[in-house]
């Protein structure tokens, strides 16, 4: 039983001991005095994937690293980066994952193009019922 | 529809118009019912293996010299640990880091989001392997190497192209696999 207890500790105890003692970077948490920049800091934090705790965008994530990587966002649009070319050199590093906005061509066609199929086929039938109830009302 | 005397016997074409879709959605939700439980966690690696080493100019701990874009065109290949004294299995792996840097393999270190004390204090406590420390304060070197977690280790070659990316802790069965990486860059 004291052992089952001393091994719940511990279970609690090791994520407290993985945590950075450094506070974040400064542009972590505080917004770009620039309105107009900030807000595209903003929509761009709300489309990019934390690596840590992975379906929370950066925005959302209190992890250190989504800190940083709110920190790189910020810094790259005060610096005049356009949100875009931002989101395209984290892709170079970890791939169309980071993303939230899948990209429109590749293995991700489909997501994009099935709607459009699904939305044709059902009209398609719709139609199609439509022109025999009309033929059939008549006969 | 409905007027009919006797409706014709259905044709198989017509069974499938019916059932099909039916089986489809059925196919569907067995197939979500089943993943429901799966653990989605993905391991990101990096995209930048082939590419060369993004650039580096990080401060050292205390006066020792730190990690520059010079430390990984040294002509041979080295390993980067990306490591943290915060980080648990970082400590698993230094028995394995010692044991490489035997061998002869030059090992840096970047260490991400750490305090220049704790650096200090673990590499008391655990050793330390490295040639040259660079401190990551803010992770932004981390990010650049397309890394997403403590500890990972990248074999660089001697023309400072990034050639393989291991994840996690260096475990001792790990170790020939890296030297063989290692033999594969100095080719």
């Amino acid at each position: 039983m004291r052992a089952l207890f001393l091994a719940l500790l511990l279970l609690f105890a090791a994520p407290l001991a993985a945590e950075p003692t450094l506070p974040p970077a400064a542009l972590a948490d505080t917004p770009l005095p620039d309105a107009a920049q900030e807000a595209k800091a903003q929509a761009l934090m709300h489309e990019l994937r934390c690596l840590v705790c992975q379906n929370q965008s950066i925005a959302d994530s209190h992890a250190d690293m989504a800190g940083d990587m709110r920190a790189l966002v910020r810094e790259r649009i005060a610096a005049g980066e356009n949100p875009d070319d931002v989101r395209a050199w984290l892709i170079t590093r970890y791939g169309d994952w980071v993303s939230f906005d899948p990209p429109k061509a590749g293995a991700t066609l489909g997501l994009w193009l099935a709607p459009l199929l699904f939305l044709g086929v059902g009209l398609l039938l719709a139609l199609r019922l439509f022109r025999r109830r009309g033929t059939e009302s008549k006969s | 529809m409905t007027d009919a005397p006797t409706p014709p016997a259905r044709s198989w074409l017509t069974r499938l118009a019916i059932y099909g879709p039916l089986l489809l959605f059925a196919v569907f939700v067995v197939f979500v019912g089943s993943q429901l439980g799966r653990e989605t966690r993905v391991t990101v690696t990096s995209k930048l293996i082939g590419q060369p080493m993004p650039a580096v100019s990080l401060p050292g701990l205390g006066d020792a010299p730190g990690l520059t874009s010079a430390d990984f065109k040294a002509g041979k290949p080295v390993l980067v640990n990306v490591f943290a004294s915060w980080c648990v299995p970082c400590r698993v792996e230094a028995p394995q880091l010692a044991q490489l840097t035997a061998m002869g393999v030059t090992v840096n270190g970047i260490a991400v989001r750490d305090a220049p004390d704790d650096v200090a204090a673990f590499l008391t406590t655990n050793g330390n392997p490295f040639a040259r420390i660079g401190l990551d304060k803010t992770g932004q070197t981390q990010i650049a190497l397309g890394s997403s977690g403590v500890p990972e280790t990248f074999v660089v070659d001697g023309a400072g192209i990034i050639r393989y990316q291991h994840i996690g802790e260096i475990r001792p069965e790990h170790i020939e696999l890296l030297m063989a990486k290692l033999a594969e860059a100095g080719r």
